[in-house]
């Protein structure tokens, strides 16, 4: 990716209010990006479902909050980091629905509806690594 | 946010509650705890929950608010959510949210007036 990096910000996720910290954060940066109302609620629901995912299925790991520009456009790009057990069957979590397992399917299908880009690395026993970009509209 | 702080109000029959913080974790036991004791007590016809003040609503949120209304329910009180806002709208269903099976008005006006009164 030569995405052009304007700002970036490390964050725990950790705790319950890592959570809301990383949302809020989220939200603060895809605001001054200049993304639009629903886009700044698609994004900012995004880093939460995907914080949440983070704290309860990784076992905790971290995240970072980046505001990017890539051929002019600007967008906000969300990473998120853990050492937890990762996803056996990424297909199936990926598909959703509320039959998979429990909030895991809801929490990345869904999240990847909400944004642009949509990008996941997993190794079973390793951890997970998810980003994702929201882009503002030209 | 400390227990009992959602400020829950009588409104005739009915029961309006406000949601402004985040309905996380030990929060959102303790705002089902509280609505479902205040409709013990009062024997309240319906309850409202307003969510203008939610900027956001993940899908934990709503699956929040959705149980509460099932346990009003169970109780014997129909629960109408108003006030969704129109980006909180398009997220959930764009997540494949439909909060389906909760009822919905767009203002405490149209809710109150889904809700009938206890004879």
């Amino acid at each position: 990716m030569s995405d052009q990096v304007l700002s970036r910000d490390d964050l725990p996720v950790t705790t319950e209010g890592d959570v809301v910290t990383v949302r809020r954060r989220a939200q603060a940066v895809a605001q001054a990006r200049g993304l639009g109302t629903f886009a700044v609620a698609a994004v900012t629901t995004a880093a939460s479902e995907l914080a949440r995912n983070t704290l309860t299925h990784g076992r905790g790991g971290d995240a970072s909050v980046e505001a990017v520009a890539r051929d002019g456009r600007q967008g906000v790009r969300l990473t998120f980091r853990d050492q937890g057990p990762g996803i056996a069957d990424l297909s199936r979590a990926l598909a959703g629905g509320f039959s998979t397992a429990r909030s895991l399917g809801l929490g990345l299908s869904g999240s990847r509806r909400l944004v642009d880009e949509f990008d996941i690395d997993t190794t079973p026993g390793k951890g997970t690594v998810v980003t994702v970009i929201k882009w503002a509209r030209f | 946010m400390a227990r009992g702080s959602i400020p829950i109000l009588r409104v005739g029959d009915n029961l309006l509650v406000t949601v402004q913080t985040d309905l996380h974790d030990a929060v959102a036991e303790a705002f089902q705890e509280d609505l479902l004791a205040a409709i013990e007590k009062t024997g309240a016809a319906g309850l409202l929950i307003d969510v203008t003040g939610l900027d956001i609503v993940d899908s934990y949120v709503a699956r929040v608010l959705a149980d509460t209304a099932k346990m009003a329910r169970l109780m014997g009180t129909d629960t109408v959510i108003v006030g969704i806002r129109p980006e909180v709208a398009a997220t959930l269903v764009r997540m494949g949210y439909t909060m389906s099976g909760v009822r919905t008005a767009l203002n405490v006006d149209d809710g109150l007036a889904m809700l009938p009164a206890r004879r």
